[in-house]
């Protein structure tokens, strides 16, 4: 999996490629969290759109950022465009805590 | 489709995680599976591996046995591994209940199976062993010969 960071004003927006699961989600945790406080942020927008595969491990990311978010009250979105990667946020409950965008701009409009 | 069975063994790390979803999904597209049924297997395969990874094993040594079954139109995964057990199976199977809340697991992970599989049952036996069994069936008919 490719993991890139992009910091816009209070957002860090981290874009994911190829596939998130168990084996690939430790790293990215590492990193996101590692720009997060370095650079002491406040958003993060979590661009999905790269990804061809998620499963449960990918929940756990997202909520554990969110609740990194939510600590230094700032807020989490996420850029999603695959059916079945939705399928798999809104039975988890996420679209509940956060809003889903097509495209970053949106996503950082809000 | 003609009976069709395959059998994979492999050690208990998570580099093997997306070589095992990899292969079951190469298996089952004999029966011209869509996109939809495909990545639903292979994201139903993925929770089962990494239960036995993390939880069957604990990050430890073991070996996981993935069996997949072709009959007619549909696919039976038998997904097994010989560590630690689960003691209460209905309450694992809960939505949102996880054992690990400090590795940063949702408990999603038998739900996500229930949901995209027509049937998972599981079986287990403290320090003996989690058997996983699912069947999906395609909505495809397979070509006749
Ligand atoms: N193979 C296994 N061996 C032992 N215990 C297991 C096994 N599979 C699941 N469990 C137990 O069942 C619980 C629920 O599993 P489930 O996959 O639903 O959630 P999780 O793995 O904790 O979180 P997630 O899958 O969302 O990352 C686990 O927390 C664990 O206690
Ligand atoms: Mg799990």
């Amino acid at each position: 999996m490719q993991i890139s960071m992009d910091i816009i004003n209070d957002n860090l927006i981290v874009t994911l490629k190829g596939e998130l699961d168990h084996h690939t989600s430790e790293d990215a945790r590492k990193s996101i969290d590692q720009q997060y406080y370095k650079n002491n942020l406040l958003n993060i927008v979590l661009d999905l759109r790269g990804l061809s595969f998620m499963d449960s491990s990918g929940i756990g990311l997202i909520m554990g950022r969110y609740k990194n978010c939510k600590e230094e009250r700032g807020n989490m979105s996420i850029v999603s465009t695959s059916p079945s990667i939705d399928r798999i946020l809104k039975m988890s409950g996420l679209l509940k805590l956060m809003d889903v965008y097509s495209n970053i701009d949106e996503a950082i409009k809000d | 489709m003609e009976k069709n069975y395959m059998k994979l063994e492999f050690s208990s790390k998570s580099s093997n995680e997306s070589f095992a979803r990899v292969v079951v999904a190469a298996f089952a597209s004999q029966l011209d599976p869509t996109l939809e049924e495909l990545s639903d297997i292979k994201t139903a395969v993925s929770e089962a591996v990494t239960n036995a990874i993390i939880h069957g094993y604990e990050y430890g040594e073991g070996v996981v046995l993935v069996e997949a079954t072709i009959e007619n139109n549909s696919i039976e995964i038998i997904i097994q591994d010989n560590g630690k057990g689960i003691d209460d199976i209905d309450k694992a199977m809960e939505p949102f209940y996880t054992s690990k809340p400090d590795l940063e697991r949702s408990g999603m992970g038998f739900t996500v199976m229930e949901t995209f599989m027509d049937e998972l049952v599981v079986e287990s036996n403290i320090e003996k062993g989690t058997k996983v069994r699912m069947v999906k069936k395609f909505k495809s008919l397979p070509y006749e010969e």
